[in-house]
């Protein structure tokens, strides 16, 4: 395993600048998650370190070692796309070895046995292991992507949303099955995802993307706790940070335009007056939707809470987050 | 009523089982007659009302892949008696043997030819298709025009430029020359079937070979040339079948050495009065080849071995 860096990396498609001068270091065995949306350069970071993609400038380290030029072969990498990409001419088996028989490992077919086997069991996908691998199920099609993946001791581990086409109840247990292999293993996983759930579960740094560049990087609790801007504070917490007028519950501290509100940040039964505008009841919690002085707030509130639409009710800010004009994060 | 939109009515399937039919006899009866001819004696051949049933020989066989010279009944008496069935079956008729045909030797040809070009049409087919799949090429738009353009008008409309271009070059009447013709001829239609048939491979296959430890040629050959097996059989027997009948150029440019069997076997006709069942013999022999390669290949043709294994 290695230390990936990543120093002023910038890239383009036609006139689209997908990476803007990217900094980052990923350390040697963590679960970096990279965060963001659509287009913020998620997958393209991990194809430019895959060596998928050679960047128009910048340098990518893999142990202070430059790689670029080399190919994904000579960085030995290993990476699980988001489509299945499963070879379909071969079988399960045939697949999983495929990367052991390359002429880069060129692995003993007694190891090659072995190694299969170890990971088809890790994987539970060892009755398959002679199918055809068009004739599995989604889920297990993505188990033997990931296994590909894991058959070998690469440099570091990169993976493209693999959990985002599974269903629900699959997503849970791979989600903690990669978690326990990675930690095991301790390699270096560098994982893109939309889900954030997968990213407060699994990472141990969670990387922030916004147009090509790395605004934030820290441990999940810090990205959530600890914002640098509205952009990633909106990046984690359901329902989505609040953002409203920093003095709409009057005193704000000077220079703050908007204030960040999470549930937590919202104390009913005191300040402010506002209107219940909907309950959407989820079971374990429920969610008030609030109108105060025209701005729509979304707070979360007791399951079985007696409140009606309609009703007015008191509320308050403990301690939220303020940022300036431009949206980065003022401490008062 | 019932109504059911996957299960058709009868009455649809009826009309259509009796169309398919209808089309299928349609199409193979003049198979089934040349066939037929080719067992036929001569005058069985060309007789009227045309017979059905008749009884069987191989007359026509013995006459195509030999010369024959007709001899009087005194010379036929002063023969040592014959050494086997078709020598028998030749003087039955007055005949001795005087050489063996050259239609061998023709058949030869086209069987040197027709799979020299197909082969050849594959891999330089491939070869194009995936560079014009894959990578960004400059004016690649105008340059798969130009190669389509090719096919624009019928081959032979340059028939002349062409037979001046081989004699000068030396490849009139060289295997070499017609192979060359046909996969000229024949690439463009290889070229665009195939480029078809890899832009559905999806990259994202050679992207994974490449990350798991593969060149690019290493996944082209293990990757992507396995997935278009389908699309490669079927362009290979669409070029087979195309230089396999070629007539035209192989009438003006082949004679003594590299003819083909096309421009063969309407000579037959001109030898000892017109020998319908050994020409309709030598064109159903003709047949088997194709018949055999585009057997051999069917598995291939199925499609669906492929797909789902993807999602996008």
């Amino acid at each position: 395993m290695a230390e990936i860096t990543l120093e002023n990396i910038s890239h383009s498609f036609g006139n689209v600048q997908a990476l803007n001068g990217l900094n980052m270091t990923v350390p040697d065995g963590s679960f970096v998650v990279l965060l963001g949306p659509t287009g913020a350069g998620k997958t393209t970071t991990l194809r430019t370190v895959a060596g998928l993609e050679s960047p128009d400038s910048g340098t990518i380290y893999f142990d202070r070692e430059p790689m670029n030029g080399l190919t994904p072969a000579q960085r030995n990498v290993a990476m699980v796309f988001q489509q299945f990409s499963l070879y379909p001419h071969l079988s399960v088996r045939d697949n999983l070895a495929f990367p052991l028989k390359s002429p880069l490992l060129k692995t003993p077919p007694d190891v090659i046995e072995k190694k299969v086997n170890e990971v088809a069991g890790l994987l539970q996908i060892e009755h398959k292991l002679n199918n055809r691998a068009t004739a599995l199920s989604g889920g297990e099609m993505q188990r033997v992507s990931i296994g590909r993946a894991l058959v070998r001791n690469p440099s570091v581990y990169l993976m493209d949303e693999p959990l985002s086409s599974l269903d629900a109840k699959l997503r849970t247990d791979l989600r903690i099955e990669l978690k326990s292999i990675q930690s095991e293993r301790g390699a270096t996983l560098l994982y893109v995802t939309h889900d954030q759930i997968e990213a407060m579960t699994m990472a141990t740094h969670v990387g922030v993307l916004d147009e090509g560049k790395l605004v934030q990087i820290g441990s999940p609790r810090e990205i959530y706790e600890n914002p640098v801007s509205i952009y990633t504070a909106s990046r984690l917490g359901q329902p989505r940070i609040n953002i409203v007028p920093a003095d709409i519950f009057g005193n704000a501290p000077q220079n703050a335009t908007w204030m960040g509100l999470r549930p937590e940040h919202i104390v009913q039964g005191e300040g402010t007056e506002c209107t219940v505008s909907g309950i959407q009841r989820l079971g374990d919690q429920t969610r008030l939707h609030l109108k105060i002085h025209d701005h729509d707030i979304v707070t979360v509130t007791d399951a079985h809470t007696a409140l009606n639409t309609g009703e007015t009710i008191l509320i308050n800010a403990d301690n939220p987050y303020f940022f300036d004009k431009s949206g980065d994060r003022i401490h008062p | 009523m019932n109504f059911s939109v996957t299960e058709p009515s009868v009455r649809t399937k009826w009309f259509a089982g009796i169309t398919v039919v209808l089309y299928g006899l349609i199409t193979i009866i003049p198979l089934l007659w040349i066939i037929a001819t080719g067992f036929k004696t001569s005058e069985d051949a060309i007789s009227y009302p045309p017979k059905v049933v008749f009884k069987p020989t191989l007359e026509g066989y013995v006459n195509l892949f030999t010369t024959r010279t007709r001899v009087n009944q005194d010379e036929l008496e002063d023969l040592p008696p014959p050494e086997t069935w078709y020598e028998q079956l030749v003087r039955d008729r007055g005949q001795v043997i005087a050489s063996p045909s050259r239609y061998g030797e023709r058949f030869l040809n086209s069987l040197i030819i027709g799979f020299g070009s197909t082969a050849l049409c594959m891999v330089l087919g491939t070869a194009a298709a995936y560079a014009f799949s894959r990578f960004r090429l400059p004016l690649k738009d105008d340059l798969l025009f130009f190669i389509l353009s090719t096919r624009m008008m019928p081959p032979i409309a340059v028939a002349i430029p062409i037979f001046l271009m081989f004699k000068n070059l030396g490849l009139s009447d060289t295997h070499l020359g017609m192979i060359m013709l046909y996969t000229a001829v024949n690439l463009s239609l290889s070229v665009w079937l195939l480029k078809g048939f890899i832009d559905e491979i999806p990259v994202e296959y050679e992207e994974a070979a490449l990350i798991d430890g593969y060149t690019r040629f290493q996944a082209f050959y293990k990757v992507v040339l396995p997935q278009a097996a389908t699309g490669i059989a079927s362009t290979a027997i669409f070029c087979l079948i195309f230089a396999w009948n070629e007539y035209a150029f192989a009438v003006l440019l082949t004679s003594g050495n590299a003819q083909t069997a096309p421009p063969f076997i309407p000579t037959i006709i001109g030898v000892g009065g017109k020998d319908w069942p050994a020409v309709a013999a030598g064109a159903t022999l003709f047949l088997v080849p194709v018949m055999v390669f585009t057997v051999l290949l069917r598995k291939h043709l199925l499609r669906g071995i492929t797909f789902g294994a993807v999602r996008k």
